[in-house]
């Protein structure tokens, strides 16, 4: 059994999922890294480390930018020369794309989003959500490759041995890009959400701290934007402290008080960290199925009614902006940090 | 500039939607337009008023879902055409693809296609970049921004690493999302023309082509396993005493 594992990564920055496929490959049998890129040595050489049996790049300056286009071209190339049975990649917006084309040239299908993969014989079994992960469904692809999508934190991530070598093979890039990237406006450092074990997140409730007064000349918009950062800094503060990430509601993306990145939530990240601690997140479904498959989860909002309790372990009723920083108090005394 | 907008009818997303005998079931919660669709309602609709033009309302699905192309019809879009065949029961979304590619070009003369981010339902968002595949133009997937400029459009993608701007030639494929604003309410007028409209169905022998055979296939429905959350009030007289008592509850679930 041979599976290709596509190493997703944005300017050299791998998407640490990517792994998980690896690892969830090689419990198939042969796994095969396929890295696309410019002067990618760095994220072929990781793949060896984390257990590809072999790698196969496409460096080129072609592939600089990702572009649907020529990534799928590459891969379908690829996979038409090398017959894997099955191509395995994280969940992300560029292997969706790439995944979606690939299976028009290959006539097949990609399985989306996928949290379990059964081997049955030549074929797979893969269990994925539907209806905003309302009802799951076992789902099976007749054509080959079957390509899947894996969902972060599903699958276990293989160990990394650093310096272990093995086989990289150069091969071809393929196809003609039909668009041009114009550029990138500034990002902040890489979100992370997907691979992270523990996420504080916050929503419209950052904002809500009347006794709280904004610099002179800020219009009422602005003002909430500034109340709403100084309740992202507790949020922060307590992400730091316990090694997380940050994550928001839909309702504090679009108020402009963070960047989509953080989004957590149908529209957003679907994450499942051990620990998730909800500020201010009143527990839409849209958000709640971002998040409900979270290990522990504690909820921290003043209305005792609001329905992030019902998903929680832990919930405290009362104000997150007294709450978040006593509790980071707490933590530090408590890890003796 | 033509512009069509691919739409799907969805249980709405407060439905109780549940598997029940091999088949998923929504009880009588109402089918809606797909809520990411609307988006590319309203981004077909932005950019008509930008540059003048048509809007054009496209759907593969049951008679009952010229109910969602009327929504399209009542938010300003000029006309809705229904696809509709008993032998596109088990589409998966390659199938999808070909099906639209195929009515995109009976339409014909588009300059844009827009499409949502991903079906409610489905949930697979790869019907957009397929059907790009499937005709040979470019993809400007997830975008928040679009700008048109003689032959060509420009957008600004909202990616996990910030925003991208991808240019592209028309005729393209684009997949719209929220930072696009707020979808439209239907004017009155608008739901009076939508009332009276006629939709026309078009089968798969209008479009000249064979149903395509599905790829992927479902073989179980399940509920997800229940979560038996047992919720844990902590209360304390001080927000200092409160924090105490829920660090150490989370300590002692060893997952930092
Ligand atoms: C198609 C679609 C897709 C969507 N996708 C997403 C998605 O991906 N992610 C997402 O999150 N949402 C999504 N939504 C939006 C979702 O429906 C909700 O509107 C959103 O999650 C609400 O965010 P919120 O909980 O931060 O805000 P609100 O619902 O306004 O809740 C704010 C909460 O903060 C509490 N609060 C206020 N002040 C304080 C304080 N000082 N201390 C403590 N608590 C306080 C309030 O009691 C309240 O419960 C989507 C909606 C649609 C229709
Ligand atoms: N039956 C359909 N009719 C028209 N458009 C569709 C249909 N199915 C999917 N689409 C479009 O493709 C997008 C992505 O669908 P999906 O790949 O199923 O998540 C949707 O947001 C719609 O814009």
């Amino acid at each position: 059994m041979k599976t290709f594992v596509y190493v997703d990564h944005f300017k050299g920055d791998i998407q640490p999922s990517s792994w998980e496929a690896l690892g969830l490959a090689k419990s198939f049998g042969t796994a095969v890294a396929v890295v696309f890129g410019s002067k990618v040595d760095d994220v072929a050489k990781t793949a060896l480390e984390y257990g590809a049996d072999e790698v196969l790049v496409a460096d080129d300056s072609t592939l600089g930018d990702y572009r649907a286009e020529t990534y799928a071209s590459t891969l379908s190339a690829l996979a038409a020369s090398h017959n894997p049975n099955l191509i395995l990649f994280p969940t992300t917006a560029r292997t969706r794309e790439m995944a979606a084309m690939a299976a028009v040239d290959l006539n097949t299908g990609v399985l989306t989003d996928v949290s379990a993969l059964e081997a049955n014989g030549d074929s797979f079994v893969a269990t994925r959500p539907i209806y905003e992960g309302k009802v799951l469904e076992k789902t099976v692809c007749s054509g080959k490759p079957i390509m899947a999508t894996i969902r972060g934190r599903a699958f276990p991530k293989p160990n990394h041995e650093a310096g272990k070598s093995g086989t990289i093979t150069k091969v071809a890039a393929a196809g003609e890009a039909k668009s041009t990237v114009e550029g990138y406006s500034a990002s902040e450092s890489a979100v992370n959400l997907g691979d992270a074990g523990i996420i504080v997140s916050g929503g419209r409730g950052v904002s809500n701290n009347p006794s709280l007064t904004p610099p002179n000349g800020m219009d009422e918009k602005q003002a909430e934007v500034w109340r709403a950062q100084q309740g992202f800094a507790l949020v922060t503060d307590l992400a730091k402290l316990l090694g997380g990430a940050v994550g928001a509601s839909r309702a504090a993306v679009d108020g402009g008080y963070i960047t989509y990145a953080h989004q957590v939530g149908q529209t957003g990240k679907v994450v499942a960290p051990d620990l998730y601690i909800a500020c201010g997140i009143s527990g839409a479904i849209q958000h709640l199925v971002g998040m409900r498959n979270a290990k522990v989860i504690v909820a921290i909002n003043k209305d005792a009614d609001a329905p992030i309790f019902k998903q929680a372990r832990y919930g405290v009723v009362g104000d997150l902006f007294q709450i978040v920083p006593a509790l980071t108090e707490a933590m530090k005394k408590k890890l003796g940090k | 500039m033509k512009i069509i907008a691919c739409i799907k009818q969805v249980p709405d997303s407060e439905a109780k939607v549940k598997a029940e005998g091999g088949q998923v079931s929504w009880g009588d919660a109402p089918l809606v337009i797909n809520p990411f669709d609307e988006y590319a309602v309203e981004g077909a609709l932005q950019q008509k008023e930008a540059l003048g033009g048509t809007v054009t309302a496209l759907c593969i699905g049951p008679e009952s879902a010229k109910e969602a192309l009327k929504h399209a019809l009542a938010m300003g879009a000029d006309e809705a055409i229904l696809v509709s065949d008993p032998a596109l029961n088990d589409l998966d979304t390659v199938g999808a693809a070909k099906v639209l590619a195929a009515a995109i070009k009976k339409v014909g003369d588009a300059d844009m296609v827009m499409f949502g981010r991903q079906t409610l339902d489905n949930g697979a968002g790869l019907t957009p970049a397929q059907t790009a595949r499937v005709l040979g133009w470019p993809m400007l997937g997830l975008a928040g921004q679009i700008k048109v400029d003689g032959g060509s459009a420009t957008v600004e993608r909202v990616l996990e690493e910030g925003r991208q701007s991808m240019k592209a030639n028309l005729p393209a494929v684009l997949s719209v999302v929220q930072s696009i604003g707020e979808p439209r309410y239907p004017s009155f007028m608008g739901i009076r023309k939508a009332s009276k409209a006629n939709i026309p169905v078009w089968s798969l022998s209008d479009l000249g082509i064979a149903a395509p055979a599905p790829v992927v296939t479902r073989t179980e429905l399940m509920n997800p396993p229940v979560q038996e959350t047992t919720t844990e009030m902590i209360t304390g007289e001080t927000p200092a005493v409160i924090a105490e008592i829920l660090a150490d509850k989370i300590i002692a679930e060893k997952v930092l």
